[in-house]
């Protein structure tokens, strides 16, 4: 093939979809033969202010256009290099066949022509992870000029992990009578990656990625890249890939961020998991829906910009560390050895002692460390009812370093497989169920199985181990548990999206446990039911009897008066803990009770109602219905954090005139231990980062305390915007705090409506509707673009049809008169439903940015059908 | 200051002119037939006929130009000739006899086609996008007198919203009379998000924009009281205040649509005057969202509406009960 002349020379054309025509840079350079080619670059250009160069390096087959987004998206001191590689995208057509090795030795010689110098970042996707890595390797031996501060990796891979057939789409593609079909004389290759997509790929961005393989000649290097790759181990191209693998080893000093797109079907989360473990110390950040060109998919540029922005700056000193912590010490204390530690009820529940739990404990601890092959470190599922089981499994796992992972059933299958993706458990302890379950989803981990497990069956549901014969095998001894080491991941419902899993520490755990001890006076008289999930576990961390009633703890709506009443009887129970459904729930079947003794309920002396706000009338009512004795309380807070504050109903009941009732509902007091701040928002209802504790400012509340979440799991970028500054997290709530340090909570900062006169909270306007007559409960949400929206208002009333409607005139003109008198805004519209949506857990959080779209499309004159 | 307003027959021109005398000014009114004022220079003519406004604008400062022909049915011809040549007669004859502000009466939908508005702001007329003719024939003239904006005579466009309020032949006229026949349908749901603008703001804006120019020249503003309410409710409200019996009945939004178009044909073969009993443009108003973005018209004009929705309705209601 003869080389292109300059003048007939293709090039990326002026009105390009997203391109600008500054970054197009050809650079010759010679290749590993010593001969010149010529380079076509992404180049943003130098200024005196670069303190940075990202060199960005595509894959196959793709071209600079992939790290558009990143170009515009750097701030003025960083340059981004972005080469097209020879015999790609606008780059020259040698017609020479270029392996990894030759690549490699390329982009050496490029960067030597360009003098790359100082601070460099690399930024890589598919197969230009394997050569922008075996560039890396080299420079950073023998350049003493260019300092490689940063490693950023895309959709890639080093190696083929065994547990994967190598990318199926690849080996198709690979197929000699299909590669060249495939690859060359047609496109379909290249628009096959367009398939891959996640959400569509827009036609004017496929025009773009096409634009430089519009003939046979210019594609013919995709075909040759497919055919380097190194699927075999004679390959050519295998030596060099796994020298490129292993050096991964040496840059445990390099920053890393590994950028993941989990809907790629050539580059999925096994290759993730392969990097993570090369790369112990990357940062990594995991959309679960994004394709393979994670850059179209999701905001990959905004999300290495800010990475960037971390990179050597002082940042968080690092707490010290953590007095030795053991979350199960309560279980070895002979004072209470003999005292019932966790009571099951229902027909066939089960009933152990501390000293019976501890030992058991220990044998479980010893047998999953032992024979079970469960590592200091590992995760573990555990997919076990509340109960004896579940309490012997998970202070097992505290015991010996693992860390447990549980993830709320209340999240239903399609979540929860989306969770056990993200987290990636080494292990799975379950029930029957939940391993037949692991085995049809397949969930990742080693089974293990709570019940005794014949041979048969363990084939059937793939169990290597159960827990009765590991309670069985022989002694060893148990390692010293990190107090800041990773020591849970918990997955619970979030009021939309898919659920994050948070992680703790066990010191975290164990500021957390200390915190509810001295928050609600809780001593060895006492003893619990726990109908709430999250406090089901810490019973025995309490040194408290506890009891679960017999309902299904992922849907509160199934306790009953004679299902509470019983369990509370079995240990006597002085606190009882549920969700306001729960509550509710109770009190609508309070009948059941008849004539029974209800003496037992005479001794709870603290009503504990969390997970959701929880209108002081429902807290009245179960007082002076149920448990008379009780001071009743209401925590706030969020799987992150919990609690933050908290009220009782007796302050609930007697908010003085200084009330900001038009920001929010009271949520009480921090609990001590916990910072607040308020970080107000802008006309726009943005937070605008500078946090105050001035009283009556809306904004996004912050809280700092020692028992807060770590981190989320593999979500670094929400992670870092959910982490302000040093130790706090941004909730996502906005609230206000009153003179007397009282927190108000108004809704989350999502839900805020942007009204052309500043931003309002959805709760004061809701709990203003929720006070008339006729309405049961309702959303306040906004329609129209940010800074113009409307308030309008969906109720769920007594009187509706099954088909939403609008409310009547006197009913529009008590409510605009509501929320007027509560928050000054008006009202556009007021529609009523049946039911508002609201998420399964709490059968309470409304969901209100479905709501909102909803609204949008009912009031823009669309079809009415129920939210 | 010496302001011409033309149209002034119209209830927002009676208004405009009120509002303008009130605030001291020497009103001079211009249209074809006499407007029944007190206080005003009057002048009768078409808008077309050069001679008769180039009179007409002897010694005027300022300009409101509000006559057009907004029927929902008719020839083009007439639309362009009033709409489109009126405007430029006007302008060209305001630019002559040097009069230094222009206010061109325009409306919202001379830059949309049909399609749903929620909390835009005011985008560029438009003729191809525009729907119908009094909407094509407004959106060139506004381009026209827009484009001629400069310093010796800075023009800008009010597109005030459904102006509304007593005495409203255009939408409170016929909604109520069609309720009190029992033919007022509720097109669709009835639930799309309408802004309207109570009379009394939208002659406040027309002032407030004389008095903004020169520094708004070249600007269009969409004018509204900045309190949407579905169609639904509007309804429902006046013909409440009417004291009519309305109960909605509901027809299909498409076939609304589909259905007016096939009315508006044959009306126009058939040769009758006046309007047929929905027009294609009415119920493509009654069944998609129109409401707009009030932040940059307030700001801009210094205004914000002084009656409120709520006061209107009370209004209304008493002069149904004096009328």
């Amino acid at each position: 093939m003869k080389p292109e002349s300059q003048a007939s020379r293709p090039r990326p054309a002026a009105d390009l979809y997203g391109w600008d025509a500054s970054w197009s840079r050809f650079v010759d350079a010679p290749d590993r033969r010593g001969v010149t080619r010529c380079w076509h670059l992404l180049d943003t250009g130098a200024t005196s202010t670069t303190r940075l160069t990202v060199l960005a390096v595509h894959g196959n087959p793709t071209w600079s256009y992939t790290w558009r987004h990143l170009a515009a998206a750097v701030p003025d001191d960083v340059r981004v290099i972005a080469p097209d590689q020879l015999e790609m995208g606008f780059s020259e057509r040698s017609g020479e066949l270029r392996r990894l090795g030759d690549r490699i030795a390329d982009l050496v010689a490029l960067t030597d022509v360009l003098e790359l110098s100082g601070d460099v970042v690399v930024v890589a996707h598919d197969w230009g992870g394997p050569v922008s890595l075996g560039w890396l390797q080299h420079v950073h031996a023998s350049h003493d000029a260019l300092d490689v501060v940063g490693l950023v990796l895309t959709n890639t891979a080093v190696h083929q992990p065994p547990e994967s057939s190598a990318p199926t789409l690849i080996r198709n593609a690979r197929r000699p009578l299909w590669l060249g079909q495939v690859t060359v004389e047609t496109s379909a290759f290249l628009r096959g990656m367009f398939e891959l997509s996640n959400p569509r790929t827009p036609a004017e961005v496929r025009r773009g990625y096409l634009a430089p393989y519009d003939t046979p000649n210019r594609r013919k290097a995709i075909g040759e890249f497919v055919a380097d790759i190194p699927l075999e181990a004679d390959h050519p191209s295998a030596a060099v890939l796994d020298a490129v693998a292993d050096g991964l080893a040496d840059l445990g000093d390099v920053p890393t961020l590994l950028v993941w797109g989990a809907g790629d079907r050539v580059f999925s989360d096994i290759y993730l998991h392969d990097l993570e473990a090369r790369l112990p110390h990357a940062d990594v950040h995991r959309h679960p829906k994004a394709g393979h060109l994670v850059s179209e998919d999701t905001d990959v540029a905004s999300i290495v910009v800010d990475w960037l922005e971390t990179l050597g700056a002082d940042g968080e000193t690092s707490p010290p560390p953590s007095a030795p912590v053991d979350l199960s010490a309560a279980l070895r204390d002979p004072a209470i050895a003999d005292r019932v530690a966790v009571r099951e009820m229902g027909t066939d529940g089960r009933t152990v002692t501390f000293g019976e739990l501890d030992d058991v404990v220990q044998r479980t601890a010893e047998g999953l460390f032992g024979t079970g092959g469960v590592q200091v470190g590992d995760r573990v599922a555990l997919m076990i009812p509340p109960g004896v089981d579940l309490a012997i499994a998970l202070y097992a796992c505290w015991r010996m370093g693992a860390v447990p992972v549980l993830i709320d059933g209340g999240l239903g299958p399609a979540q929860m497989s989306a969770a056990m993706k993200v987290a990636d458990p080494d292990h799975l302890i379950g029930i029957r169920r939940a391993l037949a379950a692991a085995r049809t989803l397949r969930w990742p981990g080693r089974r293990i199985a709570v019940e005794p497990t014949n041979r048969v069956a363990r084939r059937l549901l793939g169990v290597e181990h159960d827990l009765p014969s590991l309670q069985d095998a022989p002694s060893v001894t148990l390692p010293v548990v990190d107090p800041d080491a990773e020591a849970a991941v918990v997955f619970t419902s979030g009021a939309t999206g898919p659920s994050k899993g948070v992680r703790y520490s066990a010191a975290r755990i164990d500021a957390q446990i200390r915190t509810l001890v001295e928050q609600y006076d809780i001593s060895a008289n006492d003893s619990l039911v726990a109908a709430f999930a999250p406090f089901a576990l810490y019973g025995p961390a309490m040194g408290l009897p506890s009891t679960v009633p017999d309902m299904d703890v992922s849907s509160p709506g199934t306790l009953t008066a004679a299902t509470l009443l019983d369990a509370v009887e079995a240990v006597d129970a002085s606190l009882v803990f549920a969700s306001p459904a729960a509550i509710l729930s109770v009190l609508e079947t309070l009948d059941e009770l008849g004539g029974r003794d209800r003496t037992a309920l005479d001794h709870v002396r603290l009503l504990l109602s969390a997970g959701a706000p929880v209108p002081g009338h429902v807290l009245r009512a179960a007082v002076d219905r149920l448990v008379p004795n009780a001071a009743a309380h209401t925590p706030y807070g969020m799987t992150e954090c919990l609690p933050v504050a908290d009220i009782d109903l007796v302050s609930l009941e007697s908010l003085g005139p200084d009330a900001l009732h038009h920001l929010g509902v009271c949520v009480g007091s921090p609990v001590d231990g916990v910072e607040l701040l308020i970080d107000p928002l802008d006309k726009l209802g943005v937070p605008t980062g500078r946090p105050t504790t001035e009283p009556g400012v809306l904004g996004e509340v912050r809280v700092r305390a020692a028992h807060q979440r770590l981190g989320y799991d593999r979500l670094w970028h929400t992670t870092h915007l959910a982490s302000p500054a040093d130790g706090w997290h941004a909730t996502g709530d906005v609230g206000a705090v009153d003179t007397d340090g009282r927190l108000w909570i108004g809704g989350r900062t999502g839900h805020v409506i942007r009204t052309a006169t500043g931003p309002v909270a959805p709760t004061p306007i809701e709990r203003a509707v929720d006070m008339l007559d006729g309405i049961r409960r309702s959303a306040a949400v906004g329609v129209g673009p940010a800074g113009a929206q409307v308030v309008v208002v969906i109720a769920e009333t007594s009187d509706v049809g099954r088909r939403p409607r609008q409310s009547s005139l006197d009913r529009i003109d008590r409510i605009r008169a509501a929320v007027t008198e509560a928050t000054g805004h008006d009202v556009a519209a007021c529609l009523e439903v049946a039911s508002l949506p609201v998420d399964r857990r709490h059968n309470s959080k409304i969901d209100r940015t479905h709501l909102a779209d909803w609204a949008t499309g009912v009031l823009e004159g669309g079809s009415v059908r129920n939210p | 200051m010496r302001v011409l307003v033309t149209g002034a027959t119209s209830l927002l021109g009676r208004h405009t002119v009120a509002r303008l005398l009130d605030a001291g000014h020497d009103v001079v009114v211009f249209q074809r037939t006499p407007c029944g004022l007190d206080g005003v220079v009057e002048h009768l003519g078409s808008v077309t006929d050069a001679n008769v406004v180039d009179t007409a604008m002897a010694g005027v400062d300022g300009v409101i130009h509000l006559a057009a022909k907004v029927d929902p049915v008719g020839d083009w011809a007439d639309f362009e000739a009033i709409n489109v040549e009126g405007a430029v007669t006007v302008h060209a004859a305001a630019r002559a006899a040097g009069v230094s502000r222009f206010v061109y009466v325009s409306s919202p939908s001379v830059a949309h086609d049909g399609s749903s508005i929620s909390g835009d702001g005011a985008a560029p007329a438009d003729p191809e996008r525009a729907h119908g003719h009094y909407s094509v024939s407004k959106a060139m003239a506004e381009r026209a007198v827009l484009a001629a904006s400069d310093n010796t005579m800075p023009v800008v466009a009010v597109r005030p919203h459904l102006v509304i309020g007593p005495g409203d032949t255009q939408l409170i006229g016929r909604i109520v009379d069609r309720a009190r026949k029992g033919r007022m349908p509720l097109v669709g749901s009835g639930l799309a998000l309408v802004d309207t603008t109570w009379v009394d703001n939208a002659a406040a804006s027309l002032l407030a924009a004389l008095d903004a120019l020169p520094g708004v020249g070249g600007r269009a503003f969409v004018v509204s009281n900045g309190e949407p309410r579905t169609v639904h409710e509007l309804i429902a409200r006046i013909t409440a205040a009417a004291g009519v019996d309305w109960s909605p009945r509901a027809v299909p939004a498409r076939a609304a649509i589909a259905g007016g178009a096939a009315a508006e044909a044959v009306w126009e073969r058939s040769g009758r005057g006046g309007e047929p009993p929905m027009t294609a443009f009415g119920a493509e108003q009654l069944s998609t969202a129109h409401w707009f973005d009030q932040r940059e018209t307030r700001t801009a004009l210094g205004w914000a509406p002084e009656v409120s929705l709520a006061d209107g309705w009370v209004r209304l209601a008493a002069s149904f009960n004096e009328g």
